[in-house]
């Protein structure tokens, strides 16, 4: 017993790990894709469509869906939903979606381009704060390299109108950029402007490894992206702007996580689900393959996910050209293949990416964990090889234990 | 400035925060701006703030959480009430709970 300094609540931080002690509830955060309608048209974007596509906007969840989707996902104990697009704010319902995403107390990210933010909203988001940041994409400094992306005239003046909204109303946010031939030459310029935004506490994230269509819709769309897409040398180089730090992490991650993935395609899903602006529950956003996706108009989120997920969780594959790389390959949780690659590129769930496997193993080789024209794949005796690597490596993962802070001076009664 | 706590009320939930169980954690969810310090966030209770918490109906009189909770839990009485005192101290000064009323008053 202490009495130090009683305190009976403690804050719960956004993406705080540590808050379940005894169970944990069958979902934790739910991404939701309000619509895949945009009024940007960026070169890169693997989901938009046409912001006036009526086709799309009547296959739309209406509110009271979206609305019922959220009550329920909040039953099953979400606490954190996040509203992406598309262009969320596209929808002229979003407040209300918002208001009753908020009074089921659940925690709200949007995933926006800010550039349809009104003044009412920005008021809304002052009055009833979303509990976790705006991620607002800032895809050009200047409104010549927005255009270039985003193929809207308008789109560079209503990003600062939308940010001007956000800061004078308080709103916290944080911005995404994206490395792409327009924008490639303005990162540093940048990084120095996120500096002196509030909400930033480190460099932006910046999207600098392009998906695909995940709607697997536009051929000629995906060859732009390709043809975007950077080299490996490239990216190695762009990370490595994030100085040593940056790579004693990955050192660190592949001393942990190595290991071949085997034949299990889904050892990532946890306790996070998606659904699509048509009411199809999916494993992630960005896997639309028919096999792993669920129509929450024909059976509910909990059946979802306590009969429907557990069968994809399950999923094994016979690919040989799958199991004799990704299956063998120990740096496996390293590589962004997975599932949804492939379904966006090959129209399958255990293709490999090869452009992936490129990033992956110029990674490998940038932190010294293979040689210069290995392949993951081909090594046996791949422990030995982390193991001996990782002894001249210093630093360690450094990752808190879940769950290792309590209330400060609690006391806790004993039952009688 | 809020009213000081007294044993002589009832005390609930704000309505400017949602109150939450989920797998037997109470998660108290600011609504409107200005609920919680500086930032607004999520909070959660101890194992005592549950037992508090759970009493608090709006109705009883905080002096009758105290009994109860003093029958149900082996802690001396003066400090249950210390504890209560102090969690409603801390949540009203977070603007969570609001006075409901005295029993006089009911």
């Amino acid at each position: 017993m202490s009495t130090a300094k009683k305190a009976f609540s403690k804050k719960v931080p956004s993406g705080r790990a540590g808050l379940w002690k005894a169970g944990r509830p069958l979902l934790a955060r739910l991404d939701f894709e309000l619509t895949e309608r945009c009024n940007n048209n960026c070169i890169h974007c693997s989901v938009n469509l046409p912001a006036g596509d009526e086709e799309a906007r009547r296959r739309e969840l209406a509110a009271a869906e979206i609305k019922n989707i959220l009550g329920e996902a909040a039953s099953l104990g979400c606490l954190s939903v996040r509203f992406t697009g598309g262009e969320p704010l596209l929808r002229d319902d979003f407040e209300e979606i918002y208001i009753a995403a908020r009074n089921l107390g659940l925690r709200v990210r949007i995933f926006t381009n800010a550039t349809l933010l009104t003044p009412e909203l920005a008021a809304l988001l002052k009055k009833i704060p979303p509990l976790g940041k705006m991620e607002v994409s800032v895809y050009g400094m200047s409104a010549e390299s927005a255009l270039a992306v985003t193929g809207n005239p308008d789109s560079h003046e209503a990003l600062r109108r939308g940010l001007a909204l956000l800061l004078s109303h308080g709103v916290p946010f944080e911005v995404k950029g994206a490395v792409l031939p327009p924008t490639k030459d303005e990162l540093d310029r940048f990084e120095a402007w996120t500096r002196d935004l509030p909400g930033m506490t480190a460099l932006p994230s910046c999207a600098m490894l392009f998906d695909l269509r995940s709607r697997r819709d536009q051929a000629a769309k995906n060859d732009e992206i390709r043809r975007l897409r950077m080299e490996p040398q490239e990216y190695i180089q762009l990370e490595s702007r994030r100085g040593e730090g940056q790579k004693a992490e990955l050192r660190a991650f592949v001393a942990r996580f190595a290991g071949p993935g085997g034949d299990r395609l889904f050892p990532c899903l946890v306790d996070t689900a998606s659904v699509d602006a048509y009411g199809h529950f999916q494993v992630c956003l960005s896997l639309r393959h028919p096999d792993t996706v669920y129509d929450l108009k024909k059976g509910s989120l909990r059946n979802a996910i306590e009969e429907f997920l557990p069968k994809v969780r399950e999923m094994r594959t016979a690919n040989p050209a799958y199991l004799k790389r990704c299956g063998r390959c120990f740096l496996k949780a390293l590589c962004l293949q997975c599932p949804a690659k492939s379904w966006a590129e090959h129209g399958t769930l255990d293709t490999p990416v090869e452009y992936f496997c490129r990033i992956t193993h110029a990674q490998a080789v940038s932190i010294g964990v293979l040689d210069e024209g290995e392949k993951a794949w081909t090594l046996t005796d791949w422990q030995a090889r982390v193991a001996e690597r990782a002894a001249s490596w210093k630093n360690g993962s450094g990752a808190k234990p879940e769950g290792s802070e309590e209330c400060e001076g609690e006391r806790i009664w004993k039952a009688r | 400035m809020e009213s000081p706590i007294s044993l002589d009320f009832a005390y609930g939930p704000s309505e400017d925060v949602v109150v939450r169980e989920i797998e037997g954690e109470i998660i108290i969810v600011p609504l409107v701006s200005g609920i919680g310090d500086l930032e607004d966030e999520l909070f959660t209770l101890n194992e005592t703030g549950r037992a508090i918490w759970r009493k608090l109906d709006g109705l009883k009189p905080l002096r009758v959480v105290v009994s109860e909770l003093a029958a149900e839990f082996d802690a001396p009485a003066d400090l249950i009430e210390e504890d209560t005192v102090g969690l409603l101290q801390e949540l009203a000064r977070r603007k969570m709970i609001i006075r409901k009323g005295s029993a006089s008053e009911r």
